[in-house]
C-alpha cells in the first residue's frame, strides 16, 4: 500500500475518532456546566443574602425582595409541599391504574395488548403538557367545581389529576417491560403447582418484577416533579399551605415559571428562584440514584 | 380444599374483570381525550384562525414551531449521534464512560423548566442573544439531545456483532467500519429516534418560557433575514404552539383559538409518534424477518 | 387426601383413549390409547418434535395455556375424565409438574416450597415449616438447603434447583409427578441423583417421566412408551422393549439408526 495514503487513513482515522469523542465530551460538558450554573446562581439565597438552608426548605414565609439589597424571606416550604402532595396524589392515582393496565397487556391479553394498547400507550406519553394542562383547565377544573360544590376548582386534586394522567403511560409502558421480562418459566412452574392466574400474577409475577415496576414509578414521579405548565394551569396559584386536596397552592416549578420573568437579575427573588432550580435539579439527581439502586437490586436478583 | 380451589377460582375471575374494566377504563379516557381535543379543537375554528395573522390564527406559529424544532434538530443531531457513537464504538469500560453514562441520564431527567432558565441564563443573559428562536432550539436541543444519544447507541450495540467483525476482517479501519457499515444498517432506528425528538420539540413550552419570547408577527415574502419580521430570522423572537396556548390561559382569552392550537399541537405530535411506532414497527419486523 | 387411600394399589392412575391434539391445523398428537399404572415410573421416549412433551402437557392441561390447541378424546383418572369432570387447577394440584428446565421462583428457598401450600390456603408458621422439611426430606436436599432456607433460591446450582423445584412440587402432595426432560440441563451428578431421587419418589407417586436418553429410560422406568411422529408406536415393560421391540420402527430407535 502506498505509505502516503496509508498515512491519510490513519489521519482521517484519527480525525473522526476524535470528533466522535468531542461529541461524548460536549455532553459531559453540557451537564456539568448545567449543574455548575444551577449551584452558582442557587447558593447565592445563602451566600450573598444570607438566609440559612433550613430557612428556604424548612419555613413557609415567602416575601422576597425584589431586590440586590434582599433582606426578605425565602421560606419555600410552600411551594415543596405543594409539589409534593401534588405528584404524591397523582402517584396514589395513576399507579394501581397503570399496574392494572401493564398486566393487562402483559398477562391477561398479551396479544391485544402488544398490538394495539402499548402503542396506544406510548403515543400518549408525547402528548404535549399544555395540552393536558389545557384541557384540565377547561373540563376538569370546571366539572370538579361543580361535582364537589367549590368555588373555584382550581386545585391539588385537579393538578394530582392531571399530572395522573401524564404519568400514567410512562409508569405502565415501563411496569409492562419489567412484567414482560419476568421468566415464562417462573409462570409455567406456578401454573404447574396449581395456582389460578391471579395467583401465579400476584404471588410470582408481580414480585419478580418488583425492581422494575418501581423504576417506572419513579420515573412517573420525577416527570409529575418536573412538569411546570399543566400543572401552573390547574393549580390556582395562591401562595399557601394547602389544608386539603381542594386547596389552591402553588409548587417550585409552577412558582419559577410565573415569577422568574418578573424579577429582577441578581435580586434577592431571583436568587430565591434559582435555589429552587437547583433544589429540583437535585430532586432529579436523587431519582436517578434511586432507579440506579432499583436496577442495581435486579441485576443482583437475575445473578443470584 | 375443593372449596379453596373454588374460592381462588372466584377471586382469579373478579381479578380478570378488574384489569379488563381498568384497562377499558383508561383506554376510553385516552380516547375521550384525543377526540375531545381534536374534534372539539377543529369544530370551534374559523377559518380566519387557520391563517397567517399577527393575532388570532395559529399559522405563524405553527411555522414557528416547525422552524424552532428544525433548528433544534441541527444542534442536536449531529451532536447526539456522534456521541452515541463514541459510547458504542469507542468508549473504553470505565469510569469515564460510566460517568457520561450518569450525565445523559441527568440531562434526560432534567425537569425542562430548569433547563428553559439555564437557557435563559446561557443564551440570553451571558450571550446578549435576546428572547429568539435560536434561545428557545437551543435551549430544546438540551432537552433532546439524551435521547438522540441512546437511541444511537443501543442502534449500534444492537447490531449482530457479525457486522464489524466481517468489515474488520476486510481491512477496513474502525472508522470505515462504522460509516460504511454499522451507521447505513441503524439509520432507521436513530431516525426514529430523531423523530421521536421532534415530537418532544413540538410540545415543549417550559424550556421556551424565557427564551423564545411571543413575537408573531411576521411578514411572509419579507426576505432580509436580518429582520424581525423575516420568517426565517432565527434570532427574532418567535411564539409556538405551545406557548399561544400556555398565553392565551394566562390572558384567558379566545378559548377557541387556544383548543385549535391544542387540537393543531396534537395532531402534530400524534402524527409523529405514529410514524416513528409504524417505523419501529417494520424495523423489528424486518430484523426477525431476516433471522427466521 | 381422604379419597387417595380408597384407591386400589397397583390400578390405572390414567386411562387415555383416541388422544387426538392440534395446534391449529398440525395435527401433533394421533389417536392415543394408553394404560399408565400406578406408582410406577413410565418413560416416554421418542425424537425430538415426535409429541411426547406435549402428550405429558395434556395430562395435567398445561396445553391448555397455549393458543390455538384443540384436543380430542378422552383422559381419565381414577375413573374422571381429566377434561370433563375436573377443573384444571384443581387438576394440577394432583398432577404436580417438573419442567426441563429448573424453573425456581426468584425466591428465598423455603418461600419456593411453601409457595404450593400457601395459595392453598395454609397459612400457620409451624404448619408450613413442616411441610418445607419433609418435602425437602422427601426431595433428599434437606441436608443441603436446611442452613440456606431464606436465601434466594437463583443462588443454587443447577441440580439443586432441580431437586427445588421438585420439593417445591412435593409440597403441594400431588399423586402424579410429571417431569419433562429433568435432567436435560444437567451435569452427569446431579443427573443421578434426580434418578436415584426419581426411583425413591415412585414408593408413594405416579411418575412420568419425558427423556431423549435412552439409557434413563431403562435406567429408571419400569413402562416405557416411543412416540413417534404423534404416534404411540409401541409402549409396555421398558425391559421388553429395549431388549425385544416388537416394532421395527422402535428397533431403528433404539439401536440410534435414527433420532
Amino acid at each position: 500500500m502506498n505509505k502516503n495514503k496509508e498515512k491519510s487513513m490513519f489521519a482521517k482515522e484519527y480525525f473522526w475518532r476524535s470528533l466522535m469523542t468531542a461529541g461524548g465530551l460536549f455532553v459531559i460538558l453540557l451537564t456539568i456546566v448545567i449543574g455548575a450554573f444551577l449551584v452558582y446562581k442557587g447558593s447565592a439565597t445563602f451566600t450573598v443574602f444570607g438566609h440559612s438552608l433550613w430557612e428556604f426548605i424548612g419555613t413557609a414565609e415567602w416575601a422576597p425582595e425584589d431586590s440586590m439589597a434582599g433582606g426578605g424571606a425565602v421560606g419555600s416550604l410552600i411551594f415543596l409541599v405543594g409539589s409534593l402532595t401534588t405528584c404524591l396524589l397523582a402517584l396514589i392515582i395513576a399507579t394501581p391504574f397503570s399496574l392494572g393496565t401493564a398486566i393487562f397487556m402483559t398477562d391477561i391479553s398479551p396479544k391485544f395488548g402488544e398490538r394495539f394498547y402499548r402503542p396506544v400507550v406510548e403515543i400518549f406519553a408525547g402528548i404535549p403538557s399544555v395540552v393536558y394542562g389545557w384541557v384540565g383547565l377547561t373540563v376538569l377544573v370546571p366539572a370538579i367545581k361543580t361535582v364537589f360544590d367549590r368555588q373555584v376548582g382550581h386545585s391539588v386534586l385537579a393538578a394530582g389529576i392531571v399530572l395522573a394522567v401524564m404519568i400514567f403511560p410512562t409508569i405502565t409502558s415501563v411496569s409492562a417491560d419489567a412484567i414482560r421480562s419476568v421468566p415464562q418459566d417462573c409462570r409455567m412452574a406456578a401454573y404447574g403447582l396449581g395456582s389460578t392466574r391471579w395467583q401465579a400474577i400476584y404471588r410470582v409475577v408481580i414480585p419478580a418484577a418488583k425492581p422494575g415496576i418501581l423504576s417506572g414509578v419513579i420515573l412517573g414521579l420525577a416527570r409529575a416533579f418536573g412538569e411546570a405548565l399543566a400543572v401552573a394551569m390547574v393549580i390556582g396559584q395562591t401562595t399557601a399551605l394547602p389544608t386539603s386536596i381542594f386547596s389552591t397552592t402553588k409548587t417550585l416549578t409552577t412558582e419559577i415559571a410565573a415569577q422568574m420573568g418578573n424579577a429582577m437579575e441578581g435580586g434577592e427573588t431571583k436568587s430565591a428562584l434559582w435555589s429552587m432550580a437547583l433544589l429540583l435539579f437535585l430532586i432529579s439527581l436523587f431519582f436517578i440514584f434511586l432507579i440506579h439502586h432499583f436496577s442495581k437490586q435486579r441485576e443482583y436478583a437475575a445473578k443470584q | 380444599m375443593k372449596q379453596k380451589v373454588r374460592r381462588s377460582q372466584r377471586v382469579d375471575r373478579g381479578m380478570t374483570f378488574v384489569f379488563y374494566a381498568v384497562a377499558f377504563f383508561f383506554f376510553a379516557l385516552l380516547f375521550a381525550f384525543a377526540s375531545k381535543v381534536i374534534l372539539g379543537g377543529l369544530a370551534g375554528a374559523t377559518p380566519e384562525m387557520f391563517g397567517f395573522l399577527r393575532k388570532g390564527s395559529i399559522g405563524n406559529q405553527l411555522f414557528n414551531t416547525v422552524y424552532l424544532v428544525f433548528l433544534s434538530l441541527l444542534f442536536s443531531v449531529p451532536i447526539g449521534v456522534s456521541a452515541g457513537i463514541y459510547l458504542a464504538m469507542y468508549a473504553k469500560q470505565g469510569k469515564a464512560t460510566r460517568f457520561l453514562c450518569l450525565c445523559i441520564e441527568t440531562l434526560s431527567s432534567l425537569p425542562s423548566i430548569v433547563v428553559g432558565l439555564f437557557g435563559y441564563l446561557v443564551f440570553l443573559v451571558f450571550f446578549g442573544m435576546g428572547k429568539s428562536l435560536m434561545a428557545g432550539a437551543l435551549s430544546v436541543s438540551i432537552l433532546t439531545l439524551p435521547l438522540i444519544t441512546k437511541t444511537t447507541e443501543d442502534a449500534i450495540k444492537d447490531l449482530p456483532p457479525g457486522y464489524f467483525q466481517a468489515s474488520m476482517g476486510v481491512g477496513a479501519t474502525k472508522w470505515q467500519s462504522v460509516f460504511h457499515v454499522l451507521l447505513p444498517a441503524c439509520v432507521p432506528r436513530i431516525m426514529t429516534g430523531v423523530i421521536l425528538a421532534a415530537g418532544r420539540g413540538f410540545g415543549e413550552a417550559a424550556a421556551l418560557l424565557y427564551t423564545t419570547g411571543s413575537g408573531s408577527d411576521l411578514r411572509w415574502g419579507n426576505w432580509d433575514i436580518t429582520s424581525p419580521t423575516c420568517p426565517f430570522n432565527p434570532f427574532r423572537p418567535a411564539e409556538t404552539l405551545s406557548i399561544q396556548i400556555w398565553n392565551l390561559q394566562t390572558n384567558g382569552q379566545d378559548r377557541d383559538l387556544a383548543n385549535l392550537a391544542s387540537a393543531v399541537l396534537m395532531i402534530l405530535v400524534l402524527v409523529f409518534s405514529i410514524a416513528a411506532n409504524a417505523l419501529s414497527r417494520r424495523i423489528s419486523r424486518k430484523n426477525s424477518g431476516e433471522k427466521s | 387426601m381422604e379419597d387417595k387411600i380408597a384407591i386400589p394399589q397397583n390400578g390405572n392412575q390414567f386411562d387415555i383413549s383416541a388422544l387426538n391434539l392440534y395446534y391449529g391445523n398440525f395435527h401433533a398428537l394421533k389417536q392415543i390409547d394408553m394404560k399408565i399404572e400406578k406408582n410406577k415410573i413410565t418413560a416416554l421416549i421418542g425424537p425430538s418434535g415426535c409429541g411426547k412433551s406435549t402428550f405429558l402437557k395434556t395430562l395435567n392441561r398445561m396445553n391448555d395455556l397455549v393458543e390455538n390447541v384443540r384436543i380430542e378424546g378422552t383422559i381419565r383418572m381414577d375413573g374422571r375424565d381429566i377434561y370433563r369432570d375436573m377443573d384444571s387447577i384443581e387438576l394440577r394440584h394432583r398432577v404436580g409438574m417438573v419442567f426441563q428446565q429448573p424453573n425456581p421462583f426468584p425466591k428465598s428457598v423455603y418461600d419456593n416450597v411453601a409457595y404450593g401450600p400457601r395459595i392453598h390456603g395454609i397459612r400457620r408458621k409451624h404448619q408450613l415449616d413442616e411441610i418445607v422439611e419433609r418435602s425437602l426430606r422427601q426431595a433428599a436436599i434437606w441436608d443441603e438447603l436446611k442452613d440456606r432456607l431464606h436465601k434466594s433460591a437463583m443462588g443454587l446450582s443447577g441440580g439443586q434447583q432441580q431437586r427445588l423445584c421438585i420439593a417445591r412440587t412435593l409440597a403441594v402432595e400431588p399423586d402424579i409427578i410429571l417431569m419433562d426432560e429433568p435432567t436435560s440441563a444437567l451435569d452427569p451428578i446431579s443427573t443421578s441423583k434426580i434418578e436415584d431421587l426419581a426411583l425413591e419418589l415412585k414408593k408413594n407417586y405416579t411418575i412420568i417421566i419425558v427423556t431423549h436418553n435412552m439409557q434413563q429410560a431403562v435406567r429408571v422406568s419400569d413402562d416405557t412408551a416411543f412416540f413417534l411422529l404423534g404416534e404411540v408406536v409401541e409402549k409396555g415393560n421398558t425391559e421388553k422393549l429395549f431388549s425385544l421391540p416388537s416394532d421395527s420402527r422402535t428397533e431403528d430407535y433404539i439401536t440410534g439408526r435414527f433420532g
